[in-house]
Parts: structure tokens; C-alpha cells; sequence
């Protein structure tokens, strides 16, 4: 058995496809806890959203994050091109369907949606990049002027980019479905990651699905939040 | 229990062979003792269609007592019909209502070619056994009851998995056709005994190998096999054969 045999065989992708969802989990941790730095203005009136640019200044600045960015990048890759091929392929598996079908006896209705909601992740982050990762990369188009950091660094301001583009209610309506449906591909993916990497002992799959949960629900919340308070003015 | 008599609309499906494409034929059966089980409706609907020369419905079965694994419908949308940890051969009609229409189809899965009616082609699962191979054991005079040791909880999984009786089911009900329940079971039945653990890893390689080239899909842990399954097998099984395949493959000398 050599590498690309283990890696193509259906279990090697199942495996494929939790490395790279875990590795997304975590990355996710990360974008959170940067973009959380929003709220500081709850706490802070005078705060305009300094520490938050301040943390966008760093993540943009610093050569191993932007390294990290790359192996992000392959990381979403290999998760969608495997994702779609295997749910074509499965999909494929049944050439004549039932006349009664399954439906959800013993399965939920996202276990089995997950290519599904993960096209509309995809179909929301494209849009996500072009509202931010474009403009602070290479376009610049809503952060032409420039603005001193408290920490005496000049840098882009993200925050004001943020309340331009949550100042849209269809942008925050999207935002906000964008994280239901992520809460419930994360309700499935992260249990099933382990699953997959072979987690059978009951004792920590209970663990397992209980922190599941949790991170499935606050996370997607937490994110839904941030176009929410700019909407409705509690922050910007 | 109470008997009753009911009346029936049956909705089957009817192929003469896996050549010709097939269709839904609609019957009526009255008078069926609830006390019968689904196989014996049948029986009666097919002396019925006897009598007056026309085809019977081709379908398996065998032991008719939930042990050999033969017997495979797909009832009205779930395999095996609408009892938990039971078998077609093993439902009865109490189960269902007068004046009910049920439909009935094959197992739907490549790999599980129809052959005739509701009988389908599952030698896949046969060849995924034999791709399993051989357990070494010591030949001659039987050994002593006691002399291998097992702990008793690990036997007791083991022979949870073996009670496996390779219906297909799992198949039938996983929206990716996929057999991991299946295989994860026997994987496990013998994963977790001294008894062939010397092939232990090559069982696990071999086995996946052949299942996927048989053209089963691939798992993606919805968990629908182990509701429908009528022996019960644990979906946990499926993560113990993810875990010793992912060893087997990466401890691999070549
Ligand atoms: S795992 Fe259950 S459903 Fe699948 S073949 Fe074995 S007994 Fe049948
Ligand atoms: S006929 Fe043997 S299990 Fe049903």
C-alpha cells in the first residue's frame, strides 16, 4: 500500500476530507477570535475599531501568516475539489433511485446535505472574498485613506470596510443564512471528522459530540453578530 | 393478540431479468391474517397469481427466521419495512393497516444488480469476504474451550459484529450506497479477537480494496445503516475499520 493508494481509496479520502475540515475548524477558531476584536468597541466607545485594525495589521503584515494563508488556501481546495467529486460520485452510485425514498429514517437532513450546504459556503465565500480579502490584498478599492494605528502604524481600516459593506441589509441577510448553514455542516463535519480519523471509543465520542455542538452553534453565532451590530449600530 | 383480517393494495415492482428495464405493478390481497408474516402475504399473492398463470414475484429467502440474511425488500421507503431490528421474513402483518397500500422495491445500489423482481445480485458482498482471506489457526485435535483467553467486553463486541447476516441493507438505505457497515462488521468481528490477528492488517487493506471495487460509495457518516440494519450493528464499527485501515495503510512495508 503506497501513499496515493491509502490517500485514493474511499476511506483515504474520508480521511482527506477530515484532516482538511479539522484544519478548517481550527482556522476558524483563529478568524474569530481576530474579528471578535470588533466588539471591543461595546466595551470601548473611543476604541473606533483600533484594536481590531491592529490585529488585521498583524495577520496582514507577518511573513508566517502569510505563509499559513497559502497552506489555508490549499487547505479549502483540497476540501471542496474532493468534497464535490465525492458527492458526485456517491450520487452516482444509485443509478435508479427508490419510488419511496429514505428520507430521514435514522439520518438527519444534514448529514445528507452536506454538499449541499457546503456549495453554499463556497457560493459565500467567493462573496466574502470579494468584500475583503480582495480589497486588502490587491484592490484597496474602500480603504484608500489610510489611518495611524494607537500603536503609531499606519494600516489599512478594516473596520471602516466592515461598516460599509454591513450597512447593506441584503449583505447582512446573506452573512447571517452563510452561518446557519455553516452551523449545520459543522453540526455533521465535526463529529464525522473524527469518526473518520477513527475515534470509535464511546467514551470520547460523547465528548466529542458535546463540544461539537457547542462550537457549531456560538461560533456561526459570534460571526453572525458582527453584521448584525454594524446594522443595527451597537458597534462602528 | 388480536387477529384480524385485512385488506391490501400492493405496489411491486416487476423486471424479468437485469436486462429489460422494469415497472411498477399494482395488486390487491384481501383477507390477510395479521397474524402472517410479509414472506406468507406474498406466498399468497403468488399462488393467487399461480392460479391464474401469470408470473409469480421472484424474491429471496431462505431460513425465514432472521438468521441467514437472504430475505431483502425495500418497504414502503425503508429496507426490511417499517419494525426495527427486524427482518422481512421476521415482520408481520399486524404491522400494518386495512386499506393500506404498500410499495415494494428491490435494494437500489449498483453494486446490487436486479436480477428478477425484488431479487437482487449481492455476490459483491461475497467477494468482499473472500478478499478477507484466510485466519491462522492451529490445525489438529479441537483445543480446550478456555485455553485462549478473551476479555469478556471485547468478546462481546466481537460478537456483536458477528451477528452481522450480510443483508445489504445497510446498503440499501445509505444515500451513497455505500457498504462500510458491512465491512467495518466483519473487519471488527475478527479485528477483535487473537483468532487471525496475524492477517489482521491485510484483512482490513484487502477487504476496503475490494468493497470499493465492487463500486459501493464511500461513507460519509450519516448513520442511516445502523438505524435500518436488523441486527442492530453499531455505526462504531464503521469508525473502529476507519481506524484500522488508516494503521494498516500507514504501518505498511511497501
Ligand atoms: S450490517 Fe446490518 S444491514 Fe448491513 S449487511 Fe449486516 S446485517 Fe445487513
Ligand atoms: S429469510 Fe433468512 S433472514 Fe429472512
Amino acid at each position: 500500500m503506497n501513499w496515493s493508494q491509502l490517500l485514493s481509496s474511499s476511506i483515504g479520502r474520508k480521511i482527506v476530507m477530515s484532516v482538511t475540515g479539522l484544519f478548517l475548524i481550527s482556522f476558524l477558531v483563529v478568524h474569530l477570535g481576530i474579528n471578535a476584536c470588533v466588539f471591543n468597541d461595546l466595551y470601548d466607545a473611543t476604541d473606533n475599531g483600533d484594536m481590531f485594525n491592529r490585529a488585521a495589521d498583524y495577520m496582514g503584515k507577518t511573513m508566517l501568516i502569510r505563509l499559513m494563508e497559502i497552506v489555508l488556501f490549499l487547505g479549502f481546495f483540497i476540501h471542496i475539489i474532493q468534497g464535490v467529486m465525492l458527492e458526485m460520485e456517491n450520487h452516482n452510485k444509485r443509478k435508479i433511485g427508490y419510488q419511496v425514498p429514505v428520507g430521514n429514517k435514522g439520518s438527519k437532513w444534514y448529514s445528507r446535505s452536506m454538499g449541499l450546504l457546503g456549495t453554499i459556503l463556497l457560493l459565500f465565500l467567493i462573496l466574502h472574498w470579494w468584500h475583503f480579502w480582495i480589497p486588502s490584498r490587491f484592490t484597496h478599492v474602500g480603504l484608500e485613506t489610510p489611518i495611524i494605528l494607537s500603536n503609531g502604524r499606519m494600516s489599512h481600516d478594516m473596520f471602516l470596510l466592515m461598516k460599509i459593506t454591513f450597512s447593506e441589509w441584503w449583505v447582512v441577510i446573506v452573512y447571517v443564512l452563510a452561518c446557519i448553514s455553516l452551523t449545520y455542516h459543522l453540526l455533521h463535519g465535526f463529529e464525522s471528522a473524527f469518526r473518520s480519523l477513527g475515534v470509535h471509543n464511546g467514551r470520547y465520542i460523547k465528548i466529542l459530540k458535546s463540544i461539537g455542538i457547542g462550537y457549531s452553534v456560538i461560533v456561526p453565532l459570534v460571526f453572525a453578530m458582527m453584521p448584525i451590530s454594524f446594522k443595527m449600530g451597537w458597534i462602528g | 393478540m388480536e387477529h384480524k383480517s385485512i385488506n391490501l393494495k400492493l405496489k411491486i415492482w416487476r423486471q424479468s431479468n437485469s436486462q429489460t428495464s422494469g415497472s411498477f405493478k399494482t395488486y390487491t390481497v384481501n383477507d390477510v391474517s395479521t397474524e402472517m408474516s410479509f414472506l406468507e402475504m406474498i406466498d399468497v399473492l403468488n399462488e393467487k397469481l399461480i392460479s391464474e398463470g401469470s408470473e409469480p414475484i421472484a424474491f429471496d429467502h431462505d431460513c425465514r427466521e432472521g438468521i441467514c440474511g437472504a430475505c431483502s425488500m425495500y418497504i414502503n421507503g425503508r429496507p426490511h419495512g417499517p419494525m426495527n431490528e427486524t427482518t422481512t421474513c421476521q415482520l408481520h402483518m399486524r404491522a400494518f393497516n386495512d386499506g393500506e397500500t404498500i410499495v415494494i422495491e428491490p435494494w437500489r445500489a449498483n453494486a446490487f444488480t436486479v436480477l428478477k423482481d425484488l431479487v437482487v445480485d449481492r455476490s459483491s458482498f461475497d467477494r468482499i469476504i473472500q478478499a478477507g482471506g484466510f485466519i491462522s489457526v492451529n490445525t489438529g485435535n479441537a483445543v480446550d474451550a478456555n485455553s485462549l483467553p478473551i476479555e469478556k467486553s471485547k468478546a462481546d463486541a466481537s460478537f456483536a459484529a458477528a451477528a452481522c447476516i450480510g443483508c445489504g441493507a445497510c446498503v440499501a438505505a445509505c444515500k451513497n450506497s455505500s457498504a462500510m457497515l458491512f465491512v467495518s462488521a466483519k473487519v471488527t468481528h475478527l479485528a477483535l479477537l487473537p483468532q487471525g490477528s496475524p492477517e489482521r492488517k491485510i484483512r482490513a487493506l484487502n477487504m476496503v480494496a475490494q468493497m470499493d471495487k465492487e463500486g459501493f460509495g464511500s461513507c460519509t457518516n450519516t448513520g442511516a445503516c445502523e438505524a435500518i440494519c436488523p441486527k442492530g450493528i453499531s455505526i462504531e464499527n464503521i469508525a473502529r475499520l476507519n481506524k484500522e485501515y488508516l494503521m494498516a495503510g500507514l504501518t505498511s512495508e511497501k
